[in-house]
């Protein structure tokens, strides 16, 4: 193995812990907003390492240039979802733990 | 290696299966399918069928998604309760699976070198297609040139679905003044700006695969659907006024037979050249040449088709849906 | 390498199968479709994944595919979630 090759492993083997990372949060977090950071915060970063790990593999061509190009794009409407999911759900009447907390405080009182 | 992948995604699909029946919001059952479909082009992607992968793609989890979503915002979120008892139906559907299952037994195993299917006319492509048509995407030159009926037919089937859905749900040419007040995701700004950004990309990529078919995985049928998604995106954030006064319907209702008139036309035009329908090969003075002429126009044809019905049945689901809204 | 690539593969394959979990058992409809999106974005690096597993880089078209319908369906999700918010 080159040290391209070593390098790239180790991409995919940092996105993978992003990924799973981001999977574990998704089921750990307590409400939905923090849910949804870890969700699109972990895959973007988990898309950057794993397709740069594997445009390391290509013989830099059209591959390469799709690669990027399909980075490009979750780059692009991956945190736009998570935004504007979480922008609808805000509007959805969902709320964040301390309000949760807040808002049961008011109710006893 | 690939029977372990294979495995977990069939495992996947059928959890999803059996959560989608047992789930009565119908949103969620929505969404699932999305999963569903994803799962399935995987499994496709999995056994080298990419120009289907490419195609459950953008039906499977593209449009059908939105069509279902547009559905369920006019007839509600809630499944009915059925009040009847179900043992009668689990029963035949029980003995048909089995029935299937026991069918199973006699079929050849799967993959085998001297299956029924590997021994017919599959050599003969394989072995004449680099010759006769000499398109390095093997399924193009099957799916346009070998097998032109099928597609000619299943365009056709594309065609009468779409007379189908405009005749029970209407398209209309103009836009009411209902439809005036509708200004779509306004809240969400970044959204239409990505969207704006992505626009041009989805169509310049439809162009790629409808133009790079006869060498990658893709074609019209696929090309015309990323096309339609386009347009589809380009309403849901800025509505479908715009949307429609960029393509109007009446121009969508007209586009839709010239594709398959395109495609019956090259079979005429070699019919007049003295050949069988849809006989490629007298298009040129070399029959190779032909055979691209042929492919390249056909799948032009199917492209067409596929995009003006796919954005006619969207403009009909979702002016009901602004109906529904505004009543 | 290519157990390397084997590895990563699999590994999206579990982060998929947690993110299916997820959507299937979501405490609101909001993680439902969290799951949904993040198990699309984890489909396309999957496919493009295989295709280098299997020394097919065309696969590669199939994941931008994907990477166009993932982010057409969440905007059809959103403006579903306008027009049920209008009409209650």
């Amino acid at each position: 193995m080159s040290a391209l090759d070593y390098l790239s492993a180790a991409l995919l083997l940092l996105g993978f812990i992003f990924s799973l990372s981001g999977a574990i949060g998704l089921f750990r977090f307590p409400d939905f907003f923090t849910r949804i950071h870890a969700s699109s915060v972990t895959d973007s970063s988990g898309a950057v390492c794993i397709i740069l790990g594997l445009a390391l593999q290509t013989n830099f061509d059209l591959v390469t240039v799709k690669l990027l190009f399909i980075l490009f794009f979750l780059l692009l409407t991956g945190p736009t979802g998570s935004h504007a999911l979480a922008k609808s759900a805000r509007h959805g009447g969902l709320l964040t733990i301390p309000e949760c907390q807040e808002k049961a405080k008011d109710g006893v009182s | 290696m690939t029977v372990l992948i294979d495995l977990i995604l069939l495992a996947m699909l059928v959890i999803t299966a059996f959560r989608i029946i047992y789930i009565k919001d119908l949103f969620s059952v929505v969404m699932l399918f999305g999963i569903y479909s994803f799962l399935c082009a995987a499994l496709f992607v999995t056994l080298d069928a990419v120009d289907v992968a490419f195609t459950e793609a953008s039906v499977g989890a593209g449009i059908s998604t939105v069509l279902m979503l547009s559905t369920i915002a006019i007839t509600g979120r809630k499944e009915k309760l059925s009040l009847h008892s179900h043992t009668f139906a689990t029963l035949i559907v029980l003995l048909t699976g089995g029935a299937l299952i026991y069918g199973t037994f006699d079929m050849p195993l799967f993959g085998l070198a001297d299956n029924p299917v590997h021994e017919h006319v599959a050599p003969r492509y394989i072995e004449t297609s680099p010759t006769e048509i000499g398109l390095p995407n093997m399924v193009t030159s099957v799916l346009a040139s070998y097998r032109g009926f099928d597609t000619f037919g299943e365009t056709v089937v594309v065609f009468a679905a779409a007379i189908g859905v405009f005749s029970l749900l209407g398209v209309r040419g103009k836009p009411t003044e209902l439809l005036a007040q509708e200004q779509g995701l306004t809240q969400h700004k970044v959204l239409r700006v990505v969207a704006k950004i992505s626009i041009p990309l989805i169509i310049l990529f439809a162009l790629y695969v409808q133009f790079h078919g006869d060498f990658g995985p893709g074609g019209g049928f696929q090309a015309g659907v990323i096309a339609a998604a386009a347009f589809i995106l380009y309403a849901l954030t800025f509505s479908l006024r715009k949307a429609v006064g960029v393509v109007s319907p009446r121009f969508v209702k007209y586009l839709a037979p010239v594709g398959v008139l395109l495609y019956a036309s090259v079979g005429l035009v070699s019919m007049l050249n003295g050949a069988n329908f849809l006989d490629y090969n007298v298009l040129a003075a070399d029959p190779v040449d032909g055979q691209h002429y042929g492919i390249i126009i056909i799948e032009l044809g199917v492209g067409i088709t596929v995009f003006s019905v796919m954005l006619g049945i969207f403009y009909a689901f979702a002016g009901q849906v602004e109906k529904a809204n505004v009543q | 390498m290519d157990s390397v690539l084997a590895a990563s593969g699999l590994g999206i394959l579990i982060v998929m199968a947690i993110a299916l979990a997820r959507a299937m058992v979501a405490p609101t409809v909001y993680d439902r479709i969290l799951g949904v999106n993040m198990f699309g974005t984890k489909t396309v690096l999957f496919i493009a994944t295989i295709g280098f597993i299997m020394g097919r880089p065309d696969f590669l078209d199939i994941a931008i595919v994907y990477a166009l319908i993932n982010f057409i369906g969440m905007v059809a999700v959103l403006r579903f979630f306008e027009y049920t918010s209008e009409s209650n």
